[in-house]
């Protein structure tokens, strides 16, 4: 069996270079691969161009750790507390280093992945008429459509290098099973030339087949699958890892100034060595149990007899 | 004498006024998720509550959300899909009403959440998320937002959600249906003049005078003469509001 399972540190050094566009926070505030973003700090992999639709938190870390030279999403922040202060400081005083910003809303971002996805040049929205985003997007066009004569506005295509999505399980061959909310995953996963998988748990492949309606995207799609238990933390996973609010208002708190903000990237990502040093510090500081599943909730089985 | 609520619980309780039974409602985030709570647990049995990331659902969750992604919002939900088809929900008009909220509003409803200020005083908002999608295809849009000089401005610098443009006519000209129907303030309620798409008092909250409002207005708003006072929130209202939101996070 040809298997694409790394460790994490592996599938990061492997499929993802400095300069390239990379997919992450696909499913909005749920889902997000932070492990692949820490690891992503640790390998000090620069020049990036980060690519999602709201992108909670995990954009502004990368970008206050000088990975990112270009970001291209709808909102970025932190969704619970609002303003992202390292997105600020780059934004409005170029530190640590100047970004360019590419804005979207959160349904042109998806029309541009999407677009890639099945391979055309753009695709028409009705959205961002009349707003000055398209000002700040050389992507939004406005035209008329051929056959109604209405003005409607057109998403260039946007295929990142890679992109980089937690998932609750997948297979060593990289087909996934994703539930709750996809946001713009699976766009993502058909636009990238490369996909990065970071799995909560990693199963056999017949548990995959059992429920295919599940499956986010089929194996053949994907470059790489790394087991993180936990690795979304601090945002939730369903059934695997509910949200840790008390993170983010830290994080807030903490990257308030650059000198509290490198303090948290020494504790929590530059100061561990991977993700299994993370798991023990969250354990440590009593976090895993806050966001351990309380009650699970299964679903009933479907039935795929004939 | 009604029980003492807060602001943010009035603005939410208004809020939740907005919504008819029966009607697909783009929820969004902080007061109007609340708003939609409320009105779920009210007037409004049958309203179907959609969120950008995919969840639609038709009862309230069963523990208070900080994010529309957080775990008991999916639990019970009727649907989990993706952004594309819940935004196309939204593009094909299905979607009766939106809500939103500001950093800067101005006289004809245009909202900015890109950024605000200028030249060497720059300060760099989040942006629009899925509020420009929500302001140019919900059938209704309804605004809420703290009631500041600096918020309420003659003219936004970026329209990051059109309103009414720079008037009657501007939409149509845009290609856009729907648009703003009301903002909601911690000071007032406010519509849109049926003739210059203007925004003009519609109420005020109890204890507000029209002067006050003026003064935190950049522009010379109409208030008509002897304006309504807006309803206030039963203890009921406040029960639920104060169930899906036991710290007061977003209502205090």
């Amino acid at each position: 069996m040809e298997t694409k399972l790394y460790t994490l540190p592996e599938a990061i050094s492997l499929f993802v270079r400095p300069g390239d566009t990379v997919a992450m926070g696909t499913a909005l505030e749920s889902l997000i691969p932070f492990a692949a973003g820490h690891e992503i700090v640790r390998q000090e992999i620069g020049d990036l161009t980060l690519v999602g639709p709201i992108s909670d938190m995990l954009f502004d870390l990368l970008i206050g750790a000088g990975c990112v030279r270009r970001v291209v999403a709808a909102w970025v922040g932190n969704v619970m507390m609002g303003t992202g202060y390292n997105f600020r400081r780059a934004v409005e005083r170029g530190a640590p280093h100047p970004i360019e910003v590419v804005e979207h809303t959160n349904l042109t971002l998806q029309a541009a992945l999407k677009a890639a996805a099945q391979g055309l040049p753009f695709l028409p929205t009705r959205t961002a008429l009349g707003s000055t985003i398209l000002e700040r997007n050389p992507g939004l066009k406005t035209f008329r459509c051929p056959f109604t004569g209405q003005t409607l506005m057109a998403v260039s295509a946007l295929a990142p290098d890679v992109a980089i999505l937690h998932v609750q399980r997948a297979d060593a061959l990289g087909n996934a099973h994703v539930w709750g909310n996809l946001g713009v995953t699976q766009e993502a996963a058909f636009a990238a030339e490369r996909v990065i998988l970071v799995a909560d748990e990693v199963v056999a492949p017949w548990v995959i087949s059992s429920d295919p309606n599940r499956t986010l995207v089929p194996g053949f799609r994907v470059a790489a699958v790394a087991e993180a238990r936990w690795g979304s933390h601090p945002s939730p996973c369903q059934g695997y890892t509910n949200r840790d609010d008390g993170f983010y208002r830290a994080y807030h708190g903490a990257s308030r100034t650059r000198e509290g903000f490198e303090a948290w990237l020494d504790r929590y990502v530059r100061g561990v060595e991977d993700h299994g040093a993370y798991v023990r510090l969250l354990r440590d500081e009593g976090r895993l149990a806050g966001v351990a599943v309380r009650e699970h909730a299964y679903t009933v089985a479907a039935d795929y007899g004939f | 004498m009604s029980t003492p609520y807060t602001a943010g619980e009035l603005m939410i309780f208004r809020a939740a006024r907005e919504i008819r039974d029966r009607e697909l409602v783009f929820v969004g985030m902080r007061l109007p998720l609340l708003a939609y709570l409320l009105a779920r647990s009210t007037h409004a049995p049958r309203a179907v509550g959609l969120f950008e990331n995919g969840v639609l659902r038709d009862q309230p969750a069963a523990e208070p959300l900080i994010t529309m992604s957080d775990p008991p919002n999916l639990r019970g939900a009727r649907m989990c899909m993706g952004m594309e088809t819940a935004m196309g929900l939204l593009q094909a008009g299905h979607v009766q009403l939106g809500f939103i909220g500001g950093a800067e509003i101005d006289r004809y409803g245009n909202l900015n959440t890109t950024e605000v200020g200028v030249d060497d005083a720059v300060v760099r908002l989040p942006g629009s998320g899925g509020a420009c999608d929500i302001a140019c295809l919900a059938g209704r849009l309804v605004v809420v937002m703290k009631h500041e000089r600096r918020r309420f401005v003659e003219r936004v610098r970026h329209v990051t959600s059109p309103g009414y443009g720079t008037g009657r006519g501007w939409r149509d000209a845009q290609g856009l249906g729907g648009g703003p129907s009301t903002v909601i303030t911690d000071k007032a309620v406010f519509t849109f003049h049926p003739r210059t798409r203007e925004m003009v008092v519609s109420s005020l909250h109890p204890g507000v005078t029209p002067d006050e409002v003026r003064a935190l207005t950049g522009w010379p708003v109409v208030v008509p003469p002897d304006p309504p006072r807006t309803e206030e929130p039963s203890e009921t209202d406040l029960a639920v509001i104060r169930r899906y939101d036991p710290e007061g996070f977003w209502s205090r």
